[in-house]
């Protein structure tokens, strides 16, 4: 296998807009994405969901419901087939959650405890309201507190730590002249992809075909075939269209569903959740609790860093939101110490979502900074640019590149941050107070080995194979300029085809390693394919492809801290007579490696950053203690923000080049989120002099905050 | 299907009859994406919150999925599979591609259709939220950014679309003012 360098000399597709390539069949409504495919004899499931947070289902009454019309069949615990759990997957153990019908226990509201299949999705939706469920009730608790009991400190593995130290960290807050000693909390907060989870499956000549909405077609298919004990080659998964992710789209309740009635009914049938039961289906980000303390020299040199953070996961699986692992690449300092713990609930299990770990901490982190930088008397980039690091502060690895301050110096001078009054609450404007903030933001650049096969055709074009993911990220684009340069040839004589598990192994779109990684392995097929038709020799019918599998260059890459850098800045109006908070302007710069498509590319940062604008001022499910569910578990009760909420918001990138790394693509997915919310809070710091240490930003927070003096809530 | 609860309809769709039997519970929405197989039109939430449903009722933005399809039979019912003249896109759809103003795609569909009511609208001297003078004799407010951020909310964009959004219904409306 040879390892091409990403860029050729002849073609420059890369690094030049170019519009969708799928773009026209989005506007005029033709793409089709998972519950649009037509099929023959399509039957339609409905999920019923307990009532209950905790207990035992007494009985299910399928009995009356089977006399409705059109009913197919009412799958339960009692007759529904039988899956296994017992194995370790692409992205690790699974989620007992998909094991769907397995058993009469029931660990949190909203838990699957049937599926109604009928004719048309009327009928089952109706018998799926109709159906009675008995339960023996038992006592939940479902409240999360900061260091409440049952909080333990997860079990580490050398990739995920949950604990690091450096140092004496009470030593050198002793020894510190400025202390900051602040906790900040961050609610549950929900992915809600605009397009529902869909699934379609039926048995086809004996394969497993199944149309689905996901991350990863490969994830899924392996996943599908451990769970129903099948041969891998026998089941295909493909998801063309996705209408969002966020990290909430892999194995979920509804392909479970979609498979065993298949199964049963031996017809297609079709699981579409409904916004309702995607609130407790298909994960979300944990609340968190977390405490920083920063000691520093009186010229803001850090002698300390201690975060500790705290989340919830349910009984059943365990999941980490990795909110204090943000400080381990941040900031230079003699002692750091970060830990995450966690308490497991009667909730529903909790998953990645958009920028898991560093949404939360970025905003912990990069406001508590912007405390100490107040107490120094200094300013807050001066702050973070004498504690830039020259390696890992805590793995001691260099930085395969760390452009920083460069991002901070470009978004300094196009903000307009040299002419800033530092003191808070100043600046008048009718009604509005007004203020400015900024925050860093980082986020791992991750890859991971993957395969593609790349075709040249006798007519001269190219087709590549790949089960990459566009969810929205205009993966597919990006994909199709990286191969236009590997090949030499303009984009339009690349027909790029993804999202079918028949396709290969490969990265899912995640922790924003897909393109890096699909492109690697694009990269390293269509290289060797341009030597062998340099070889000459004409085209056979059926072309030539060639196949490549990463799996040894990935793993031959050293170890180097790699990460995406970024500056945030945002300017607020707060009106302290209503309470509420405008966003007037957001800016931010980052470095984040070679990038591929600027048209798409500034999409992703706009729209990340536009997540962290709403998860400072929007976002909050709230959990009734009482049921355990949510309140409101809807997009009304559930608000993200809309286009009012959002202003001009602008993104762009330094230069980010890192030379040991064959493709230089750092992946964008998630930085855009992080440090955002930070940014505004310290811009309403700014604007009224109050610290708000609790998202989200509400009008009833920043109300009781008027008059406070030191913070709000 | 017990026939109280099911009937025959008639739906005019971008300028086509359809007689289709329906439940009568059926929405306007599943009608579309399910019986007539008119996907583009998206069901984002069935609860009228998302605007991802959004079709034009006798030229008039509209939430499909609160609409019984029973209810919508004699309107002519526009959607995005209506909106483009023959292979050249209405002029809101080719802002939304060359501005990228979208990713997954999802909520597309919608705020196109809501766009092309609000340009509408707005020449009409409609007022929003936002418009600072709403006398009649005022005539109609430019279509700044305030006045488009105001007019799509309706249609929520879990990507974060918006500020490309926002710029495609700027510049179709240009375009269309110009034409
Ligand atoms: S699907 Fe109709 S408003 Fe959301
Ligand atoms: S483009 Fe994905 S929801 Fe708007």
């Amino acid at each position: 296998m040879t390892t091409m360098t990403g860029t050729t000399a002849t073609a420059a597709a890369v690094g030049t807009g170019h519009t969708r390539v799928e773009g026209r069949a989005k506007v005029t409504g033709a793409a089709r994405y998972a519950g649009e495919i037509p099929f023959a004899e399509l039957a339609h499931g409905w999920l019923v969901l307990s009532t209950i947070a905790r207990g035992r289902i007494r009985s299910v009454e399928s009995g009356p419901v089977m006399s409705m019309p059109g009913i197919l069949a009412v799958l339960h615990h009692g007759n529904a087939p039988r899956v296994t759990t017992d194995y370790t997957g692409l992205l690790g153990r699974p989620d007992p959650t998909v094991a769907v019908f397995q058993h009469d226990r029931v660990p949190c509201a909203g838990w699957p405890v049937a599926l109604v299949v009928a004719e048309t999705s009327e009928q089952a939706r109706e018998a799926a309201a109709a159906l009675v469920v008995r339960y023996d009730d038992e006592p939940h608790d479902v409240a999360f507190s900061a260091g409440r009991p049952g909080t333990y400190t997860p079990e580490s593995s050398p990739r995920l730590q949950a604990e690091t130290r450096k140092g004496d960290v009470e030593a050198e807050l002793a020894a510190s002249a400025v202390v900051v000693d602040a906790e900040y909390t961050t609610p549950e907060e929900h992915h809600t992809s605009l397009e529902p989870h869909a699934a379609m499956a039926h048995w086809d000549g004996g394969r497993l075909e199944v149309v689905d909405s996901n991350q990863g077609s490969r994830w899924v298919a392996e996943d599908l075939a451990q769970l129903f004990s099948l041969d891998p080659a026998s089941v295909r998964v493909r998801s063309e269209h996705v209408g969002g992710a966020f990290g909430s789209k892999g194995v979920r309740p509804h392909q479970v569903c979609a498979v065993m009635a298949a199964t049963v009914l031996h017809r297609p049938v079709r699981v579409v959740l409904t916004r309702r039961q995607m609130f407790s289906l298909v994960g979300y980000r944990s609340p968190t609790a977390q405490r920083v303390r920063l000691g520093a020299d009186a010229d803001g040199r850090l002698r300390a860093v201690d975060h500790q953070a705290q989340n919830l996961t349910s009984t059943v699986h365990e999941f980490v939101e990795r909110s204090a692992a943000y400080g381990r690449v941040m900031y230079d300092a003699d002692a750091h110490h970060t830990v995450d713990r966690v308490v497991a609930l009667d909730v529903p299990t909790p998953t990645w979502m958009r920028a898991p770990g560093e949404a939360p901490g970025s905003f912990a982190l990069e406001s508590a900074l912007d405390e100490l930088a107040e107490k120094c008397g200094m300013d807050p980039i001066a702050l973070r640019e004498r504690n830039e690091p020259d390696r890992g502060p805590v793995s001691g690895l260099p930085f395969s590149s760390r452009n920083l301050l460069a991002c901070f110096r470009e978004g300094a001078r196009r903000f307009g941050w040299a002419d800033r009054d530092p003191r808070p609450g100043l600046r008048r404007e009718g009604r509005w107070l007004l203020g400015t903030g900024t925050a860093a933001a980082t986020f791992p650049s991750g890859v991971a080995p993957s395969t593609a096969a790349v075709t040249a055709e006798a007519d001269g074009t190219f087709t590549v194979r790949i089960t990459a993911a566009d969810v929205g990220t205009g993966a597919r684009t990006a994909l199709t300029l990286i191969a236009a340069d590997a090949l030499h040839v303009a984009p339009e004589h690349i027909r790029m085809r993804i999202a079918d598990s028949d396709f290969g192994q490969a990265m899912v779109a995640g922790g924003s390693m897909g393109t890096r990684s699909w492109a690697w392995a694009i990269t390293t097929a269509a290289g060797e394919l341009r030597e062998r038709l340099a070889l000459g020799g004409g085209i056979p019918p059926e072309g030539i492809t060639v196949r490549s599998d990463t799996t040894e260059a990935v793993g031959a890459l050293a170890m180097r801290e790699r990460h995406s850098f970024g500056a945030q800045f945002a300017e607020v109006a707060v009106d302290v007579s209503s309470g509420e908070v405008r966003v007037r302007r957001m800016l931010g710069i980052f470095a984040a490696g070679r990038i591929v498509n600027p048209l798409t590319a500034r999409s992703q940062f706009i729209g990340g950053m536009t997540w962290g604008l709403s998860m400072a001022l929007h976002e909050e499910a709230v959990r009734d203690q009482a049921s355990g569910a949510l309140v409101g578990a809807d997009l009304a009760g559930y608000h993200f923000a809309a286009n009012a909420d959002v202003p001009l918001i602008e993104a762009d990138w330094v230069d980010d080049t890192d030379n040991d790394d064959p493709i230089g693509i750092k992946g964008i997915g998630e930085i855009g989120i992080v440090g955002a919310a930070a940014a505004i809070a310290n811009a309403v710091w700014h604007a009224t002099g109050v610290r708000h240490r609790h998202l989200p930003i509400r009008p009833d927070r920043v109300l009781l905050a008027v008059g406070g003096t030191g913070g709000a809530g | 299907m017990a026939h109280s609860t099911a009937g025959v309809i008639t739906l005019t769709v971008n300028g086509e009859k359809h007689t289709l039997p329906v439940d009568h519970r059926t929405t306007l929405l599943d009608a579309l994406r399910e019986r007539l197989d008119l996907t583009g039109t998206k069901k984002g939430c069935d609860l009228g919150q998302c605007g991802a449903c959004t079709v034009l009722l006798d030229g008039r933005r509209a939430v499909s999925c609160l609409q019984l399809a029973v209810a919508a039979e004699g309107r002519e019912i526009t959607t995005i599979e209506g909106v483009s003249d023959g292979e050249r896109l209405h002029p809101v759809q080719q802002a939304f591609l060359d501005l990228d103003g979208y990713q997954c795609g999802y909520c597309t569909p919608g705020q196109i259709c809501s766009a092309i009511a609000v340009i509408e609208e707005h020449a009409a001297g409609w007022p929003s939220a936002a418009t600072a003078d709403v006398r009649p004799e005022a005539g109609p407010p430019p279509l700044t950014a305030d006045e488009i951020r105001e007019r799509m909310s309706g249609n929520l964009c879990r990507c974060g679309a918006y500020v490309s959004i926002v710029q495609a219904v700027a510049q179709a409306a240009d375009a269309e003012g110009a034409a």
